[in-house]
């Protein structure tokens, strides 16, 4: 964990050296989150509800999910951009030092301007809460930030498992938008506009529904029942990272095994 | 005409040999072509119908903009363009007998050409096939069709040239993150592609007819349904070539400027 | 100390073909190729030897290197570094190396080297006072006080090798392997980067094995060469009786790389 800091304070040390440009960074990536926001307020505007779900009651959601696609794609840009790792026999270097693997891919790639759109959703959950109509309650709060926590362990394990396909192939990586992209644009709506495939795909194989759709309707106060249930659901989501691991330490043991 | 044909065969070429990146896109595609449908399906509910687009028509642009992204989606960025601007690799370039201009636009025309006729067929099939009302409908008319065909291939010729503007930008600032990502989300956002711009308030709307973006997707995309009749195609044919006539005029023009300049200064 | 046994090592590659049928086919089905990199080599190294290892590019130079240092493991064969298999327990097998790759850095672009030294100390875990004595020897070895403070990205080609080398030595490594360590740089550097190397190699009883196309380097630094090619040894002995074997007497001004050359035509590699 120290080790991790000591990377982390380095690269931002060094993603702050040239200041003009950063500051354009920092601004372009704030429109983004922007825009599709725009996007999505203007859908509101256009057709006032989604499957009864109100706006405010999808910024929650969305709120939720920036949030922990942020945290995510900050902290673990190391195995987002892992490919390069692969493709520059960068990666020989992680397996010639005495430290796990994980923390040193991790340690590659911390990427502050990544934070932007997680400033942007505080804006947005704070118009939610203030405009919409949560009854808060201590429970709910817990509910909130286990939601985030539970989020970017989520995307950091989908992150992972990206990275452990280029062990295999560096091409075709694209696919992987699907999961961390398309899930923080797509799935910020209520679930149950899906069919029933994408639903069940979204609560058991990669548990997204577990930090977002239940909590959320508990937390918006359309079902009710054990309040602490749902508050602690996010975090056995989160348990998701377990295979991812798995997965990892058998890509590496391919890498060791074949090489390049 | 004959060194174009050749790079168009290689960057064809280039793009088979890469069968994994291939299915990886086209996954891509469909699955998130498939996830907006079920999303608008909500939105629109009971009705299928607002404010004169029909979910039908919004299914088909849809798909068609999913089939069609290497051709109207500014944000796909050539890394070896960018790498030899921000690293100088540019000044061999500059050492060779051609017009720079040309070149490049060249080059990424046929990479994003090849790109698209590579990766198009398989989604339009599937869309074909899917079951109402989640399908592509077939075209409006023949005389639709046709108009799609010429108007999307403009709305290429005109991507490039505002592409071809922003990499002439950074080859002034050398910084490639910021201008990418600001102009990428303004044209993906201006050009329909965030949400269809039948959906967007009036003033939003009026305010895409002054920018060049609509040309490059959203005319193509709904000329096809007919949801854009004949005579406003034509407008809008029009429309393209003058904007196309202007982007490249001033892309050309600076880069001659910056060219003649780096040389002067010795690069 | 270093010992190689019998060590083969078979890659699977997939073939790409000429043309657009052929790609087009390959979208379908894809043939594979088995490339042998490694074909029974043995060999040992004693500790404090500094050893050349030679051959043309995709001989197996770099394989060699990953097996010994941990990195890949072999599809047949037994290999030994202290006592161990490197690969059976790769953490507490490279707390004992330090590696060069020549062509990449392993300091961060934009900040001073010491802040990249202090990332490694701790990686390595190198206790603070080892950490300041190694430190103290390197920056005197290598002379890099002049330019400790600055960014990598403002170093020259030379200094960046010199400050490359003293950071795979600061955990106290007892073997360096160094992957053309003298590629890209000038005449004056080269020597200074040679002599450095004999320094550490004599002074701190470092084994260094190094590989490189530039014969200077083989001729200044090493006791013994190895020549690969094709996944094979070929010759494993004094660099002296390689010479005088492949130089005639009225041929005496005949430059290292000629030689080498025709080694390498000798061998067909």
């Amino acid at each position: 964990m120290k080790l991790y800091f000591k990377y982390v304070r380095l690269l931002l040390k060094s993603q702050t050296q040239y200041k003009a440009s950063f500051a354009l960074l920092l601004f372009s990536q704030f429109l983004y989150p922007f825009v599709s926001f725009a996007g999505i307020y203007l859908l509101f505007e256009r057709f006032g509800n989604i499957h009864g779900w109100t706006m405010f009651e999808v910024f929650v959601s969305y709120a939720v999910i920036v949030m922990s696609f942020a945290v995510a794609e900050c902290f673990s840009r190391g195995f987002d951009q892992f490919s390069n790792m692969i493709r520059t026999g960068l990666f020989d270097r992680v397996l010639v030092r005495p430290r796990g693997t994980v923390v040193q891919v991790l340690g590659s790639g911390f990427d502050i301007k990544r934070l932007s759109p997680f400033l942007f959703s505080v804006v947005v959950l704070i118009l939610a809460i203030v405009f919409g109509d949560i009854q808060w309650t201590f429970v709910r709060a817990v509910m909130l930030f286990n939601m985030i926590v539970g989020g970017t362990v989520i995307f950091s394990g989908i992150y992972m498992l990206q990275a452990t396909v280029s062990f295999w192939t560096i091409d075709g990586l694209e696919f992987a938008n699907i999961f961390t992209h398309g899930i923080r644009q797509h799935a910020i709506y209520p679930l149950d506009i899906f069919p029933r495939g994408i639903t069940i795909f979204l609560t058991f194989i990669i548990p997204f529904g577990t930090i977002t759709y239940f909590p959320l309707q508990y937390l918006l106060g359309r079902i009710d029942g054990m309040g602490w249930l749902y508050a602690f659901m996010p975090l056995a989501g989160a348990l998701f990272i377990v295979p991812c691991i798995l997965a990892w330490r058998f890509g590496v043991r391919k890498y060791t095994s074949a090489g390049s | 005409m004959k060194p174009y044909i050749s790079l168009f065969r290689v960057r064809l070429l280039n793009g088979l040999q890469y069968r994994a990146a291939a299915f990886g896109g086209l996954a891509t595609q469909f699955f998130w072509g498939l996830m907006l449908v079920f999303i608008f399906a909500a939105f629109y509910g009971e009705d299928g119908y607002s404010n004169g687009f029909s979910f039908s028509d919004l299914v088909t642009y849809i798909w068609l903009q999913q089939a069609f992204l290497a051709f109207i989606f500014l944000y796909d960025w050539d890394n070896e363009l960018l790498e030899m601007i921000t690293t100088g690799g540019i000044s061999y370039e500059l050492c060779r007998p051609v017009n720079l201009y040309q070149v490049w636009y060249v080059k990424l025309f046929s990479k994003r050409l090849a790109s698209g006729l590579l990766r198009f067929s398989p989604t339009v099939l599937i869309g074909l096939l899917l079951p109402y009302p989640y399908n592509l409908s077939l075209p409006h008319s023949p005389l639709a069709f046709l108009l799609f065909i010429v108007t999307l291939f403009l709305a290429l010729t005109l991507l490039v040239a505002i592409a071809m503007l922003i990499y002439i930008s950074i080859f002034k600032t050398m910084h490639p993150g910021g201008s990418i990502m600001i102009f990428g989300v303004i044209g993906e956002f201006f050009s329909g592609l965030t949400i269809p711009i039948p959906l967007m308030p009036l003033w939003l709307q009026n305010v895409t007819l002054y920018l060049p973006f609509r040309y490059t997707a959203d005319l193509p995309l709904r000329v096809y349904s007919g949801h854009i009749g004949t005579q406003e195609a034509l407008m809008g044919i029009a429309m393209q070539i003058f904007w196309i006539t202007i982007l490249v005029t001033v892309g050309a023009l600076i880069m001659k400027r910056i060219t003649r300049l780096s040389v002067v200064q010795g690069g | 100390m270093i010992s190689f046994q019998d060590i083969n090592m078979t890659y699977k590659v997939a073939k790409r073909q000429q043309g657009l049928r052929a790609a087009l086919k390959s979208i379908v089905k894809r043939d594979y190729t088995y490339v042998e990199a490694l074909k029974n080599v043995s060999f040992s190294i004693e500790e404090g030897e500094i050893i050349g290892y030679i051959g043309p590019n995709g001989a197996g130079k770099s394989t060699t290197i990953k097996i010994l240092s941990g990195i890949l493991v072999p599809t047949s064969g037994d290999c030994s570094v202290f006592g161990k298999r490197p690969w059976d327990n790769r953490i507490a097998h490279v707390k004992n190396i330090g590696v060069v790759f020549g062509q990449r850095t392993q300091l961060m672009w934009d900040i001073p080297v010491i802040d990249s030294f202090e990332l490694l100390r701790d990686i390595y875990r190198v206790q603070t006072a080892d950490y300041k004595k190694n430190l103290d020897e390197l920056v005197e070895i290598f002379s890099l006080s002049e330019f400790i403070n600055t960014p990598v990205r403002q170093l020259s080609l030379g200094q960046r090798m010199r400050c490359e080398i003293a950071a795979s030595l600061l955990h106290s490594p007892r073997i360096l392997f160094l992957d053309e360590p003298t590629i890209g740089l000038d005449a004056v550097s080269k020597v200074a980067v040679r002599n450095f190397i004999k320094r550490i190699n004599k002074e701190n009883d470092v084994t260094v094995m190094l590989t490189t196309h530039d014969m200077g380097d083989i001729d200044a630094l090493t006791d013994r060469v190895m020549l690969i090619g094709k996944g094979q040894i070929l010759y494993n002995g004094s660099f002296e009786q390689m010479k005088s074997k492949y130089t005639n007497i009225d041929e005496q001004s005949r430059t290292i790389e000629e030689i080498i050359a025709e080694v390498y035509e000798d061998f067909s590699i």
